[in-house]
């Protein structure tokens, strides 16, 4: 549009030669309404699962399957790997060696590993008890919204890792930090939605 | 492994038995036959196409010219041809329908229950997924960037992603032709009929995939638009300067963005109560169908003005210009689009009155849907005050737009009829249904389509299509539907239920015998169309508009050369107010050389989107048929296509300064020699693309 000359902050477009900050503005928008479509989709995903959890059908049910202890650890875990994403923010703006830009990213990258680990490992306690999918329409409706979640996650991990190797190969050019600033949105918006399920799910599961 | 397990996991659920032709060979009915001949053709039809491209050399150019390309304008052609194939094809399956039903009054017909069924599926998910969808994103992506004064979409390489997703669904459900068969479940899809325990066939999955991959591509679409209306508009050119146009694309592009997950999410749900034995809509172990009807309905109705409001644009922008007037009540017509686009989320409860909820819930949801008609008539009145007293000139997209105001009140008084709970629990699931949604899409979509391809077409290729033929396709469209669809009404008040495939009541044979007709002679108004098309590109000589303002046009999109450069604007425009280039014209301030020329950058062509495209098609195949290896291929493919892309930096070229100024300046001296034309001659080869001002006085 006419005018915006207002550079996003956090990017320090080194050179004027690179693309100008309209269109860093461009690609952060339209990655916002990307958002905005996929909480669509869970505020769908959420409100099914509301209208299926009396739908135990016999089958195991949330209070004999959810245990606190396990996902206020999850919680824990993907609040801080929040944390030291934003600290790899910072080290993008202000450290020119790159060392403790990778440093944190890679530290995020192994708390959403250990976060994907413990949810796996509840996944896999779930099915030991036969809490499966295929059970009832409770179990049918968590297994869609929480592991849409994880997947998530999943692929953000991934969008890590691609983002570690463009460091190694074109370093921190404008392309490579509206990538991450968009990894940035898309991996806090994760914990948004995880503090949902964490309340909605879990919580009223457990205490409710 | 025994050989039925590598089979398995080979082929998955693979056999001869997908294949029409040998069904119809082991039980020769004429069912069968023409099953199998619709198969024929699809592969005959590859065949050919596959000849002529190789016949005429033309697989470099389609490739690196097209199907590559980022540029908006051949994108947004692009998605206009799938459009017309599919449209086609839906719309013989339609002629299809109507022969079966007028033939099976108490008697077998022509075509087998199971066979009916599969017809009326396809043609409801055609004509709603891959021909209107992709029409009216195909004419948005043509001509919003030129109208908002952009060179190109917000995000071009993804724009590219969401025609070849298109592409692949319309693909998938051409293959569902020729190998297999499609669901029965209606475009619709309702569980638990479409549940495994009632069609374990592929039917409903070719339907899940093709659905889904149109799904992802719409979402990406939205995404897109709003960002570039809201992002790449033009210096002026505030939101109320916007031609009407770009306001029902933005409402559409919010709209899009807002309503496709619910269908994403059911179709993914549905997939996984089929793939995965989940139950969240089985009839079983607490599966609710509910969930599934509330998810499409928050989906289906907002798609219903995802469709419709982009022809609202059409008609807005036609009937101005054709009427040579501002548009009358401009900002009413923005309110009542908005209001229409809010309300649409309002109202998804209608297409389920008779679910069981209380009546005080449909009450809210009758009076919602009610509320809609009021929006509805500002805009109807709005552009009857616009032709008032204008001088209204009647070449075809004209004449489709008067026809749909006439046919499309219609439609909608009967809409307020369903709207009303105790009539809608009378006549739901009849054919009066059928005959609304017909009444509302056939004038309320379509004639619009057809209205903004045939006005911009002289924009995109630089010749007229012939007016003759316009006129003629015109007749047989408006004719074609009202004989094809006012029996209907009587039929649905006479109590004959929606997608029958006999019919037991010998009254209703002599309204099945007109719609019948109608039907003919609406397949009549698509060869016409195809007919003009070729006539046109064969007078193409006599008919070029390269000034590129053949009908005295308002907006930007008619103050640059047709067919435009692949930049669009040599130079940026800078407006003042609403219907700029007519005031361009009228001030002398159009066809003027800018001071300075700079080098354009535009996007290199990128050979994402087809991957991404073909791997999503080959991932749904691989799942419709189990085919493990086949899936996850594909969704590898696609993936690493778009990470690959994410380490490419050159991906732009630029276009010298010198370069544009010299096809500027060409342009500029072809409308300084170019003789202009008096509307009374626009429909003749006096019409070079210069438009003489009018009124004189005004310009003046």
């Amino acid at each position: 549009m006419s005018g915006s000359t207002q550079a996003h902050i956090g990017l320090h477009l080194d050179s004027p030669d690179q693309s100008p900050p309209e269109d860093a503005e461009l690609g952060i928008y339209g990655f916002w309404i990307f958002l905005m479509s996929d909480a669509v989709l869970f505020a769908l995903l959420f409100a099914i699962y509301g209208t299926q959890l009396a739908a135990t059908a016999g089958a195991p049910g949330p209070a004999a399957e959810f245990k606190l202890g396990p996902a206020f650890t999850e919680t824990v875990i993907l609040l801080t790997s929040s944390l030291t994403y934003g600290l790899s923010g910072i080290a993008l703006k202000y450290d020119r060696t790159r060392t403790t830009l990778v440093l944190w990213l890679g530290v995020t990258l192994l708390l959403g590993l250990a976060f994907l680990g413990f949810e796996l490992h509840d996944f896999a306690t779930m099915f030991g008890d036969g809490a499966t999918p295929d059970r009832s329409g409770f179990l049918s409706a968590f297994f869609a919204l929480v592991p849409t979640h994880g997947l998530h996650v999943a692929a953000g991990c991934i969008w890590i890792v691609v983002m570690l190797i463009q460091i190694g190969v074109h370093g921190t050019d404008a392309r490579v930090k509206l990538d991450l600033l968009r990894l940035g949105l898309f991996w806090h918006f994760l914990d948004i939605i995880w503090i949902a399920i964490f309340s909605i799910v879990y919580l009223q599961g457990t205490l409710g | 492994m025994t050989d039925a397990a590598l089979r398995y996991a080979l082929l998955g659920r693979l056999d001869a038995h997908a294949l029409p032709f040998v069904r119809a060979w082991e039980n020769p009915n004429l069912s069968e036959i023409i099953g199998a001949a619709a198969g024929a053709m699809v592969v005959i039809g590859a065949v050919v196409l596959v000849a002529l491209l190789t016949w005429m050399r033309w697989w470099r150019p389609l490739f690196l010219d097209w199907l590559t390309s980022l540029d908006h304008k051949k994108i947004g052609i692009m998605y206009i041809v799938i459009a017309g194939v599919m449209l086609s094809r839906a719309l013989i399956e339609a002629v299809l329908m109507r022969t079966q039903q007028s033939l099976a009054v108490n008697a077998p017909g022509i075509v087998a229950p199971e066979h009916f069924a599969q017809l009326f599926s396809t043609h409801g998910t055609i004509m709603i997924f891959f021909m209107a969808m992709p029409f009216l994103t195909g004419l948005i992506n043509y001509v919003v960037p030129l109208q908002i004064g952009a060179r190109d979409v917000a995000f071009p390489l993804l724009n590219s992603i969401s025609l070849m997703l298109t592409a692949g669904g319309a693909g998938l459900v051409m293959i569902s032709l020729a190998i297999g068969e499609f669901s029965t479940g209606g475009w619709s899809g309702y569980p638990p009929y479409t549940e495994r325990a009632f069609q374990p066939g592929v039917g409903p999955d070719y339907w899940i995939w093709a659905i889904t991959l149109s799904s992802l591509g719409t979402t990406l679409s939205g995404l897109n638009f709003a960002a570039t209306i809201y992002k790449k508009r033009c210096p002026g050119m505030h939101l109320t300067r916007m031609p009407l146009f770009c306001w029902t694309a933005l409402c559409t592009s919010i709209l899009m963005i807002f309503a496709m997950p619910p269908l994403t999410l059911a179709t993914a749900l549905l997939a996984l109560d089929r793939y995965l034995g989940f139950h969240f809509f089985t009839n079983d172990l607490g599966g609710n169908m509910m969930n599934y009807v509330n998810l499409f309905w928050l989906f289906g109705h907002p798609e219903v003005y995802i469709l419709i409001l982009p022809a609202f644009g059409v008609f807005s922008e036609v009937i101005s210009a054709f009427s040579s007037k501002e548009l009358y009540g401009y900002k009413s017509l923005i309110i009542a689009t908005m209001a229409i686009a809010v309300l649409s989320f309002t109202v998804w409860l209608h297409h389920f009155f008779t679910m069981g909820q209380s009546a005080n819930v449909n009450a809210f949801f009758g009076v919602a849907t009610m509320t809609i008609a009021v929006p509805t008539g500002v805009k109807v009145y709005d552009w009857i005050w616009t032709m008032f007293r204008g001088e209204l000139r009647f070449t075809p997209p004209m004449l489709f737009s008067v026809a749909f105001i006439m046919t499309f009140v219609l439609g909608g008084i009967t809409g307020v009829m369903l709207a009303i709970p105790p009539i809608d629990f009378v006549v739901h699931n009849s054919v009066f249904l059928v005959a609304h949604f017909h009444n509302v899409l056939i004038p309320g979509l379509l004639y619009g389509m057809i209205a903004g391809y045939q006005y911009w077409f002289p924009k995109a290729f630089g010749f007229r299509l012939s007016e003759g033929w316009g006129k003629v396709s015109f007749g047989c469209w408006v004719v074609g539907f009202y004989l094809a669809f006012m029996p209907l009404y009587v039929l649905g008040l006479g109590g004959m239920a929606r997608r029958t495939q006999s019919i037991l009541d010998p009254d209703f044979q002599p309204w099945l015998t007109v719609a019948v007709i109608g039907a003919f002679i609406l397949l009549a108004g698509l060869v016409t169309l195809f007919v003009q098309l070729v006539v046109s590109v064969r007078d193409r000589e006599q008919n070029r508009v390269p000034v590129g303002d053949p009908w005295d046009g308002r907006g930007l999109e008619w103050s640059i050369p047709a067919p435009p450069p692949e930049y669009n604007f040599a130079t940026i425009p800078t407006v003042h107010r609403l219907d700029a280039f007519y005031w361009f014209k009228a001030d002398g301030r159009a066809y003027k050389p800018a001071a300075t020329y700079t080098d354009i950058v535009v996007p290199k062509n990128s050979w994402v989107g087809p991957i991404v495209g073909g791997g999503g098609a080959v991932c749904a195949f691989g799942l419709v048929w189990h085919i493990g290896w086949m899936s996850l291929s594909g969704f590898a493919l696609a993936w690493l296509a778009v990470i690959a892309r994410s380490f490419v930096r050159d991906t732009h070229r630029m276009i010298p300064a010198a370069e544009v100024k010299a096809r500027e300046e060409s342009w500029l001296a072809l409308a300084a020699r170019t003789r202009p034309v008096p509307r009374q001659l626009e429909e003749s080869s006096a019409n070079l693309g210069l438009a003489e001002p009018y009124p004189a006085e005004v310009a003046a």
